[in-house]
Order: structure tokens, then sequence, then C-alpha cells
């Protein structure tokens, strides 16, 4: 049983506004597949459009290999998760879960089998006869998957479900989010403005900017080898520098920029001359000097500690601080604020992308 | 001396809302909880406590308590009132149901007052199967121009006052009226519809007069249904009328008790569309009372109706609130 989903060019627009251009991409049956990106970038449209509650304006929805123009909502093989949830309020936690099945006319017991069934799934045995509104945030959480399961989708479909809950039980909710996907074998497609969990659920996650998808890629590609300035600083924290191509090779160039001629790879392969920015993420970043086209010098503005983690704070080459991460146990000593202080970092970890759109602050 | 029970009895009312505000801040568990004294201060508390006892008792109270025990008492000339033959009696209520005179039963009024509350229900039956898809449309479907259109077109109409309203219906239904001249323009039919004659009218303007009594309280119910929920259910795989069904009406359950309720107990009251609207033959119980205040000058008897009638919808009420398990509190929300 093939559940793949196919967007083939498709194209949403509002009056005016274009939503969704042009997005093209193949989520394979089985997959866990994120949209990731800031809030009105279109990614809830693509989703919207793949549950069929909005017809695009152009292109071809396809799941399954099946062309989905002209089926509602009603007959896709897809099951939705919403942001709020949407439980049923005056249904109890079974009749929720079996809504699905019953307006499918199962009968009674059929359906408490399959609520049995999916409480079991999602741990919450003999839960079934409490009102909705008598669950934790986790547990409407679990409700509403198993809500969605219980029809048997052959994709599911999860709008940034984990956003209304806390921190510590967004990050449980995210590895059972993926053990339950792992279990039932079937294809997720998740939406999320948190990098966080596009990156540690995800098979694979499309960055989106504007209506545009920008990069689709497994999340370890995403984050080390970003392909536009805004996937290098909208995923994960990142130190900017804009500047000059001075030497540009196959391994990599050299940027002039304030801190002085600095080396990165450069994946896009610009030439001398172009403008481009340098991004070096801030745990690449260490204490003392290194080569000379990878060390910066600066003035200590701030040092927070963390624990686990330090976070330096040195005057930037702009409006932005330069950010650097130290552990622990790195060896060197942290300088005092104010003081002057090199630092360096490996040129394999930085990148050298052309100017762009970054992501706001 | 039973007259003076309505001077008497008001006092309970004073006492009782001094006594609330007294409980209020000892009933509240929250230990910071202001009393009404203290939120509001001595000088304003005793005025809002004024302000709404007046209110209650000269203008809720003592009048219904005066006509409570006017009903019970016999028909008598003002000089003979507080004689040898005033006396407490139910023979005001008891002539409802069996006329004084012949000792029959009471046939007449016994079938206007079976007649006023079966056509009212039918009223309200009509009214929400047209104002739930409206209600629907504003509440959740349409865009807000076309939303707010809506609101004037139904609005508008009831700047117009009743009567004149009822009137204009009349000239549409009459038998020479616009409808029938069109009907017969056409050729659909050959002799006009007696609209008036068979309760027609009666029906369109009870239904009309109440309109927007049951589209507000279905609006505002389902208005704040989150849209989420009837696109979860069609997610689901839920057909239009399956999400009416499980979703959306249990949902505005509240705004249909309040809009039925309102819709029903004025109709059933109603006065004006059934005199200019119903058919000859036609006897609404609302005039028989009328007639016993205005035309026979008998306020006793038609107190006594008055209230049969009140005592009947108010049970008619609470039984269909009972059957679709929504409280009367919720009604009001």
């Amino acid at each position: 049983m093939s559940s793949g989903v196919e967007l083939d060019h498709i194209t949403v627009k509002f009056g005016n506004f274009t939503a969704v251009k042009d997005a093209t991409l193949d989520i394979k049956s089985g997959e866990f597949f994120s949209f990731l990106g800031p809030s009105g970038c279109g990614k809830t449209t693509i989703l919207r459009t793949v549950s069929g509650f909005l017809d695009p304006s152009s292109g071809v929805v396809r799941i399954g290999g099946e062309d989905m123009a002209g089926i509602g909502p009603n007959k896709r093989p897809t099951a939705l998760i919403f942001q709020n949830l949407a439980l049923f309020p005056l249904m109890t936690v079974s009749e929720n879960i079996t809504y699905g099945l019953r307006v499918r006319g199962a009968d009674k017991a059929a359906r408490m089998k399959r609520a049995d069934e999916l409480l079991e799934l999602i741990a919450l045995p003999d839960q079934g006869k409490k009102l909705v509104s008598e669950l934790s945030g986790g547990q409407k959480q679990r409700v509403a998957i198993a809500r969605a399961l219980a029809v048997e989708p052959k994709v599911l479909l999860l709008d940034e479900p984990l956003s209304a809950l806390d921190l510590k039980l967004r990050q449980h909710m995210r590895n059972e989010l993926r053990e339950i996907q792992k279990r039932v074998g079937i294809t997720f497609i998740y939406i999320t403005h948190d990098q966080g969990e596009a990156l540690t659920m995800s098979d694979r996650v499309a960055v989106m900017s504007d209506g545009e998808i920008l990069q689709i890629s497994d999340g370890k590609t995403i984050y080390d080898s970003p392909a536009t300035s805004f996937v290098a600083s909208f995923v994960g924290e990142n130190n900017p520098m804009p500047g000059t191509i001075t030497k540009a090779g196959k391994t990599g160039a050299v940027l002039k920029t304030a801190f002085g001629e600095l080396r990165g790879a450069n994946p896009h392969g610009l030439k001398v001359g172009d403008k481009a920015i340098l991004f070096v993420r801030p745990e690449s970043i260490s204490l003392g000097k290194g080569a000379a086209d990878a060390t910066i010098t600066s003035q200590i503005l701030n040092v927070a500690f963390e624990g686990n983690v330090s976070h330096i704070f040195m005057k930037g080459a702009g409006k932005k601080e330069l950010s650097v991460t130290v552990g622990r146990h790195g060896g060197a000593e942290i300088p005092a604020k104010g003081a002057k202080a090199a630092v360096s970092y490996d040129p394999g970890y930085a990148v050298v992308l052309p100017e762009g759109k970054m992501a706001r602050e | 001396m039973s007259r003076f029970i309505v001077f008497l009895l008001p006092l309970a009312v004073i006492a009782g809302f001094w006594l609330l505000s007294r409980q209020e801040s000892k009933l509240a568990h929250d230990p910071t909880h202001k009393s009404f004294f203290q939120r509001n201060g001595a000088v304003l508390g005793i005025v809002f406590i004024a302000l709404v006892t007046f209110w209650m008792l000269f203008l809720v109270v003592m009048p219904y308590l005066y006509m409570v025990q006017e009903s019970f008492h016999p028909r008598l000339p003002p000089m003979k009132r507080g004689g040898p033959e005033d006396f407490l009696t139910i023979q005001q209520y008891k002539s409802f149901f069996v006329e004084p005179s012949s000792g029959n039963w009471n046939t007449l009024h016994l079938r206007a007052f079976f007649f006023s509350i079966l056509t009212s229900v039918f009223v309200t039956a009509v009214n929400f199967a047209i104002c739930y898809p409206l209600a629907y449309y504003m509440a959740q479907a349409g865009t807000i121009q076309k939303v707010r259109l809506l609101m004037l077109c139904l609005i508008v109409p009831y700047w117009v006052n009743e009567i004149l309203r009822a009137f204009s219906l009349r000239l549409l239904l009459a038998s020479k009226g616009l409808i029938n001249q069109t009907l017969m323009g056409i050729g659909i039919i050959d002799t006009p519809i007696d609209f008036l004659g068979t309760n027609m009218g009666l029906y369109v303007g009870l239904s009309y007069a109440y309109l927007l009594i049951m589209v507000f309280p279905l609006y505002n119910a389902i208005e704040s249904l989150d849209k989420n929920q009837i696109e979860a259910a069609r997610d689901l795989g839920a057909p239009w009328w399956k999400i009416h069904r499980d979703v959306v009406i249990p949902y505005a359950k509240p705004g249909i008790a309040s809009g039925c309720t309102m819709v029903f107990m004025l109709s059933a009251g109603s006065l004006a569309a059934p005199q200019f609207l119903g058919g000859p033959s036609t006897l609404w119980f609302t005039s028989i009372v009328y007639d016993f205040f205005f035309q026979a000058f008998n306020w006793p008897r038609g107190a006594a109706y008055a209230f049969i009638l009140l005592t009947a919808c108010i049970i008619f009420v609470l039984a269909i609130l009972k059957l679709f398990k929504v409280s009367l509190g919720e009604t009001i929300r």
C-alpha cells in the first residue's frame, strides 16, 4: 500500500496574496516529514491543501499516486490533528476516538473494540468514559492522535499539535509521537515553527519562507549545510558575517568581513567579488587563536553562564552580537567582560552563502 | 384582608436583598473577596439595593401579586369590594374548564387554549427550521460583508411597527392580495386561496414576528463554536448533516432552547398578530383574556385565564428543557 504524498507544482493564492509558490515535493510512504518555517510562511496552507480544506490554485496533490482534485476532506485518506486539537467537548474520550468510525457506520461493538485498542496504544487504558475536559493537556494530545488514527488514515497531518504544551511535556510528546509513528507505520506530515521538533522527529524537513520551499533534506544536512541564508539563520543559532569574496575555490572561499578575511565552505561555488555572508555556529567557535583566516578578535560584551555551557557575546560585525558557546570543560578560562579576546573556528563547519533574506530575530 | 398580603409579601423582597448582600461575602470561598458593601461603598450599595428593590417591587412583584389575588376573588363592582360578598374562591379558574352558567365543559375556551399552544409549538418549529440555517450561515459560513448585509435585511423590517407589519401581511395574503393576484395572473390557480381564513396568515405573521428572537440566540450559540470542530468532524469523514447532528446542534443546544422558549412564550402570549391575521373563526387565547379585561371588565376571570396560560407555558417549557437535558440556567447564558 503506497501512501506517499506528492505535491506537483502546487500554488495557492488568496486574492492577490500567494500563500504557497510552486511547491513540488515527494513525501515517501511511511516517512515522518516536517514543514518548518516561521508563522505565515505557508506551511499550514500546504497542510490544508493536502487535507482537502483548500483547493490549490494550480498544481496537483497526489496521495498514494491518486489525484486528489475534487475529493473533499471527508473522503481523503488523511486525518488532521489540529493545533488546538478540536476535540469534541460534549463527547467522552471513547466517543471522540470512535467518531470517525461512527460516521462511517461502524457498529457499536466494533467501535468499542477499536477504542480500547487505541486507548491502549496511547497509554490511556480505561479512561474512555471520561469527558475530554477531565484530561490533562498531554492526555488530550494523545486522544487527538487516537481519534485521527481510528479512521486508519494513510497520512496523518499534524498542525503544530505540541505548541500548547509546556516544555517538558513537549519534549516527552516528541518521543511519543515518533514512537507512535514507527508503530503504525503511516506517513506523518508535521507542521511546526519549532526547529527542535522538526529536527528531532523528522526523517526529512522542508524549510519554508514566504510560501517557498527553500530546502528539503534530513535534519543534519539542514543544520550543517543550509542552502540559503534564510535557512542558515532560521534553523539554530548562527553568526552571520557579511562581506565580499576575495578568494574562491572548490573547497572553500575567503570572505573579507568586518573581522578581516575569513574562510568557509563554498557550496554554491560563489566567485571572487560576489557579496556573500559567512555563517559560523556559536558551538563551532572556541576560545583561542587558530588559523589566521579562521580567527576573530573582538571585545567581550557579556558572558551568560548556563550550567553545562556558557554563552559569550562579543562585539559583532553588524548590529547582531557574535555569539560563542563554550562547554564547561572546554579548557581555556573565559576572559573577563570588556576584555579583548581571540576566538577561532573550524572552517569546515563554516559556510559561505549568497546574500539573501534572513530570518527575523 | 387578603388584599393586604400584597403589601406584606414585598417586605420579604427587601429582606431578601439585604440577606443576599450579607451572605455574599460569607459564601465566597476566596478570602480576598470583598463584600457587596465593601466593593460599592455604603451609599452606592444602599442606592443599588433601593433601586433593584424598587424595580422588583413596583414593576414586577406587586403587579403580579395583585393580579394573583385578583384572580382568587369573585367579580364585584368596586363598591362591594371588601364587603361580605368578597371572599377567596377558585371559581375563576374553574370557569375555564366548566361554563358557570350552564355547567357544561367550556369547550370554546379550552379549544382556544389548546389551539394557541399547538399553534405556538408549530410556529416555534417553523421558526427554528428557518433560523437555524440562517444563523449557521451568519455565524460560521458567511463572509463579514454578506453577514452584515443579511443582518441589516433582518433587522430593518423590525423598525416598522408591529401593527403595520401585520396589516401589510394581510394585504399580501388577502383574497385579492398581491400573492393571489399574481398566482391567478400567471394561471397557477383559478380561485384565490383563502390564506387568512385557513390561518395561513396567522402562521406566517407569528413566524415572521419572532424571527429575530430565534435568530440571535442561535447565532450567538453557533458563533462561539470553534470552526476547527466542524472541520475535525468533516476530516473524520462526517457528511454535512452528521456534522450538524453531532457537533453543531449539541453545542448550540442552550441557544436553541433559549430561542425556542422565547418564541414559544411570546407567540402563545401574542395579541396583535392573531387579531389581525387570524381567520374569522379563529379564537386566540390571549384575545379571550383581553376581552375579559377590557370588554367584559371581568378582571378576576381575565387574571385567572392569564395565569392559566402562564403556568401552562412554564410547565410546557420546563418539560421540554428537561426532555432535551438543558438546564434553565444555560438558556439565559
